[in-house]
């Protein structure tokens, strides 16, 4: 046989996130100062970004894609990475966990999303889908000494593996049908054999669809979201609520409309209750929820129903306004999260929604900067998220679902409710005991990033949704 | 010309940190932000200025905020004769007046706060002016609406200040709600916002007719109509007048800049702006001119018997800003537009007058409790004096030449009530030199009324107050200079500088004719301060007994026609009963309390079946998952 060394040049930016994560694992044995670690991962992650811009290509004999849709998930995987790590630096320390693998473990979990978003194959895909979650799991669970940390870690652990049951069992279903993993040829082959029928096919579809459903915490497979983010460490909830969830949408996005576009039909049905169901969990029991970090893991779910609109519009616009979205919610959920964590102390937890009375009275700046953020998860201008709803809605009517947006705008009202009772706390209430905010200058960092993109974003939308436009040409 | 982005944006910075830092940094000197901000935009503004008279114009995106199919939300900014008239109002105005704000203001709680709201108003009324599309357009509508509600209920702990506030508010809703009407049909209908296109597509609509409440009505008189509805709001015409003269509970700057020089004459620029739509609706015009003479005539009787110092000023505001309504009714677009900016002087100059009584008189409004104030504050007299010359339209002032001119051009116009509104205007421009004067007479003439302490603390303001006073009142005698009418042998330079975009009214009269007009206005200008001299002079007992024999008509001028009884009983009344009755009594206390108490029980039991779900155990939450798969294949399934 003879053996051809394949072209790694799409690979590369992969290769270097992994190299960067194991030096980070091997330094920590030398370096003591753990903040170091930080700085260098996200000097490194910097370094890999720049090397994004020449990846484009096929290798691995087109089971590795490099295309302006990967490019563009993989930002929003560094926004996610670099702005967690940020938030991490001084949080795990509060938390006395403050050890070295903690950012090897989210750098393998990013080349994990990396590879997924980049998968043209479905064993790649499962691959990077694997190391993403492994990672993650370990993370979930990093708080030790806390048993809610554990609890989360081994729920994470189980359901995951669940859900990995049903993607492995859809994967030898396509196999089985179509004789092929790779992407590109199962849609040929289905065009080619008249397979839109198949019942088989449908099949695997579903458990596609139950597979994926649980990355982006889909109703009704988002069970373990609420008791994960409540449990996972303040930081890594802020990492798991965007990265795992723009990676699983990055497959859904790339699975459903290129290996099964011509059954289209059939799971944008699946789709669309699945997308009311789940807007409609996440912002009513969001409603009821005392827990910041559970409310912002229902709130999670939710926005997860809105971004599903863009994939059932199935075209290239809705697939845009998804990347936007997605991109938007990094920042506005991680800036919350950055808020949250600055609440927690030695001895305070700061995760009760009372705990933020009166903020506005003893920490206006932090109060002000909360605020931009919920209004721009709740969608109002001039604020990112209002961008980011806009589109989305304006590519389902544009694809026919006008129903659809009036109800996901009836649930985003009724989101207001939620996200404005933090801000109705924070302005309106007298502070009850007084909070000290933990304030260091890296998490002041992530927050003006995550606030004045949140702003930026809002005011000049066109630089983003020309990006995501671009990025997705020749999809 | 690409500086000229700093005009607006200068004083939004200047917002922006006074708003931010004001409390804690600069404080007491706040006003400086605010100044430097608004005399660079000034500098900038009068550099655009020579630009435009030389030839340039601009009309071009900044950026687009959305596009959404058709729908394009963008800044944009258009500058031409008429932009350049506006920047020089407003940035003279807005200079002038915060200088002023300085004595005014001093040692006052909110001090950074009036600067950063002035900013921001300054900021919103430049965006307005120098729109090119009507999105922005609303954008500063809206904006300089809300900062004039800022500003009115500055005062906020006093209740009057409040409502007033809230009574501006609710008030412009009306308007408002037709100027978005207008908007939105001009969009369904050309498919764009911006100016140019819609004004270059206009005459395709003509003839175009909508069936509406079983009339047709054309398309082109409801656009018209609609966006007339804003002005009305905006400037206080009948019959929405009764915000402006409430709101005086503002600072006195307040009064000046928004309340008289800039933000009321919004709606005159509305009109302007858009005359290639009026122009094609005769309707709309004569509902134009119709309304601004009537306005300018009622509102002048109001403020003849009027106690208040700033009231019977702002009413005064309403009657001229009937008159800038009557010129571009009649085609004079060019007219109404030269009195904007005349008026927007002598106005100021009023208000910052009146400001300078109060602040020597500790807050005193009643002109009955003045006089002879004329020895204490000789150079606000002399101003206020001034002011009061220009407004009575004396020849040579800068109100004679913008008064006279729109005056004219009603006498001379082809619109059918073209010789109506001219005689309206003529009476009403007696009126106003009379009770202009009447003000000067009771207030600085004769003996002191008030109490000994006022009268032991009277004092002329300070510099910095009455520079800005001496300032204006150049502007108010020199102002109009720049529009001598041909008959004078000028050159009526303003109106042919707004030509290109105004357009040129047609005038149907003689040289004898225009002679006669303009000594009409001369002749009842001076007449009516010859009466004022009169009364309130030599025979002081005759206002007392008119009033006491004419007792029901000075009742109902007193009380301004009972508009706002009419309201209060037609409209506040019955709204506030169905509030109480229905909505709270009913709608809210039975369906909306019903559904709001009754879905979080739905959603509580709702909640508890799903807590019950949520158990924590994950064999449970596997078991949904399968279950959610297996729900599917089987629907899948069965409705193949």
């Amino acid at each position: 046989m003879n053996f051809q060394f394949p072209d790694i040049g799409p690979v590369i930016p992969e290769l270097i996130m992994t190299a960067i994560a194991l030096i980070v694992l091997l330094a920590d044995l030398l370096i003591k100062k753990k903040e170091v670690l930080a700085l260098f991962s996200i000097a490194g992650i910097a370094a890999v970004a720049y090397t994004l811009i020449g990846s484009s290509g096929v290798t691995f004999g087109g089971m590795f894609i490099s295309d302006g849709y990967s490019t563009f998930f993989k930002l929003i995987f560094f926004v996610n990475v670099i702005l967690s790590v940020l938030i991490s630096i001084k949080y795990i320390v509060i938390e006395k966990v403050n050890f070295g693998e903690y950012y090897a473990l989210i750098l393998f979990s990013t080349t994990g999303m990396m590879i997924m978003a980049s998968a043209a194959d479905l064993i790649v895909l499962y691959l990077g889908l694997e190391l993403m979650a492994l990672s993650t799991y370990v993370l979930a669970g990093f708080i030790r000494h806390d048993i809610k940390s554990n609890e989360a870690a081994l729920k994470y652990f189980l359901l995951g593996a669940f859900s990995t049951a049903f993607l492995l069992y859809g994967i030898s279903m396509i196999y089985g049908l179509t004789g092929t993993t790779n992407i590109k040829a199962i849609a040929l082959y289905i065009s080619e054999k008249g397979l839109t029928g198949n019942l088989s096919l449908l099949l695997s579809v579903i458990l596609f669809t139950v597979a994926f459903g649980f990355k982006i915490a889909a109703a009704p497979f988002h069970m373990w979201a609420p008791d994960v983010y409540e449990g996972a460490p303040t930081s890594i909830t802020a990492f798991m609520s965007v990265g795992p969830k723009a990676a699983g949408f990055a497959v859904l996005g790339r699975v459903f409309m290129v290996a099964f576009v011509s059954v289209k039909v059939d799971w944008v049905a699946i789709l669309i209750p699945i997308s009311i169901l789940t807007m409609g969990v996440g912002n009513i029991v969001a409603l009821s929820q005392t827990n910041i970090k559970r409310m912002l893991a229902y709130s999670s779910i939710a926005h997860a129903g809105y971004a599903l609109l863009g994939i059932i519009c199935a075209n290239n616009e809705g697939l845009a306004s998804m990347m936007n979205y997605l991109m938007i919610y990094a920042f506005m959920n991680i800036g919350a999260f950055a808020v949250i964590t600055m609440l927690r102390s030695e001895g305070f937890r700061g995760e009760d929604i009372t705990d933020y009375e009166g903020l506005a009275k003893t920490h206006p700046l932090s109060a002000a900067l909360m605020l931009i953020f919920m209004f721009s998860l709740t969608g109002i201008p001039p604020t990112a998220g209002f961008i980011g709803k806009l589109y989305i809605f304006m590519s389902a009517i544009n694809a026919g679902y006008t129903w659809l947006v009036v109800i996901a705008v009836i649930f985003s009202a009724i989101s207001a409710y939620f996200y404005l009772r933090i801000v109705m706390y924070m302005y309106m209430k007298e502070p009850k005991e007084v909070v000290t905010l933990t304030k260091s200058p890296s998490t002041g960092i992530a927050l003006g990033v995550a606030a004045v993109a949140v702003l930026v974003i809002g005011i000049f939308p066109s630089f983003l949704v020309d990006l995501a436009r671009a990025a997705i040409k020749g999809f | 010309m690409e500086y000229y982005l700093l005009i607006p944006f200068l004083p939004l910075a200047a917002f922006i940190l006074n708003i931010l830092l004001g409390k804690e940094v600069f404080r007491e000197k706040a006003h400086w932000v605010s100044i430097l901000a608004v005399v660079g935009s000034f500098i900038i503004a009068v550099a655009t200025l020579f630009d435009v008279i030389s030839g340039k114009t601009l009309n071009e995106d900044l950026y687009t905020w959305i596009v959404s199919g058709t729908f394009k939300a963008s800044v944009g900014f258009l500058i031409d004769p008429l932009t350049a008239v506006m920047l020089i109002v407003v940035t003279t105005c807005s200079s002038l007046i915060q200088i002023y704000s300085i004595g005014y203001m001093h040692g006052d709680k909110g001090y950074y706060r009036f600067f950063a709201y002035m900013s921001l108003f300054t900021f919103c009324m430049l965006m307005l002016a120098m729109s090119n599309n009507f999105l922005q357009l609303y954008f500063g509508w809206e904006g300089v609406g809300l900062c004039s509600y800022f500003l009115i209920g500055y005062y906020f702990h006093k209740k009057s200040a409040s409502d007033a506030g809230k009574k501006a508010f609710i008030v412009n809703r009306f308007g408002d709600f037709g100027f978005g009407l207008g908007v939105i049909i001009v969009f369904l209908t050309f498919g764009t916002l911006h100016y140019l296109p819609v004004f270059n597509n206009m005459t395709g609509i003509v003839g175009k007719t909508v069936h509406l409440l079983g009339f047709d009505v054309s398309l082109v008189t409801l656009i018209a109509l609609l966006l007339f509805c804003g002005a009305v709001g905006k400037s206080a015409q009948i019959p929405l007048h009764v915000w402006l003269p409430d709101a005086m509970e503002g600072p006195t700057p307040v009064s000046a800049l928004i309340h008289a020089a800039t933000m009321v004459t919004a709606g005159v620029f509305l009109v302007a702006r858009c005359s290639p739509i009026f122009n094609l609706s005769e309707v709309a015009l004569i509902v134009v001119a119709l309304t601004g003479a009537i306005t300018a005539l009622f509102a002048a009787t109001i403020a003849l018997v009027q106690k208040d110092i700033k009231r019977i000023i702002a009413y005064s505001t309403i009657s001229q800003l009937g008159y800038m309504f009557l010129g571009c009714g009649v085609g004079a677009y060019a007219a109404g537009i030269f009195h904007l900016y005349t008026h927007a002087f002598f106005k100021a100059l009023l208000f910052l007058c009146a400001g300078s009584v109060m602040h020597a008189m500790g807050g005193e409004l009643n002109i009955q409790k003045m006089g002879g104030l004329k020895k204490y504050m000789p150079v606000t007299y002399l101003t206020f004096v001034l002011g009061s010359l220009s407004i009575s339209g004396i020849p040579g002032f800068a109100g004679f030449f913008s008064k006279d001119e729109i005056l004219w051009l009603a006498y001379s116009s082809p619109n059918p009530v073209g010789k109506f509104v001219w005689l309206l205007g003529t009476i009403a421009a007696f009126l106003t030199a009379f009770y202009s004067f009447r003000l000067i007479f009771l207030t600085f003439h004769g003996k002191f009324r008030g109490t000994h302490e006022q009268e032991h603390h009277l004092h002329e303001s300070p510099k910095v107050m009455t520079i800005p006073l001496i300032l204006l009142s150049i502007g108010a005698i020199a102002a109009g200079w720049v529009g001598i009418p041909h008959l004078l042998g000028g050159g009526a330079h303003f109106a042919e500088f707004l030509k290109s975009v105004l357009g040129h009214p047609e005038a149907h009269g003689t040289h004898n004719e225009e002679w006669m007009v303009m000594g009409i206005s001369v002749i009842v200008g001076l007449s009516g301060i010859g009466l004022a001299a009169y009364m309130y002079l030599a025979r002081t007992d005759i206002p007392v007994r008119l009033a006491k024999n004419f007792s029901s008509i000075y009742r109902t001028l007193f009380n301004k026609y009972y508009v706002d009884e009419l309201y209060s009983f037609t409209i506040v009344r019955p709204t506030l009963w169905t509030a109480k009755n229905i909505l709270i009594g009913f709608t809210d206390a039975k369906i909306i309390e019903g559904i709001v108490n009754g879905v979080p029980r739905l959603i509580g039991k709702f909640s508890g079946m799903l807590r019950k779900v949520q158990t924590g155990l994950v064999h449970h939450y596997a078991t949904i998952i399968a279950a959610g798969a297996f729900f599917i294949i089987a629907l899948a399934i069965l409705l193949r």
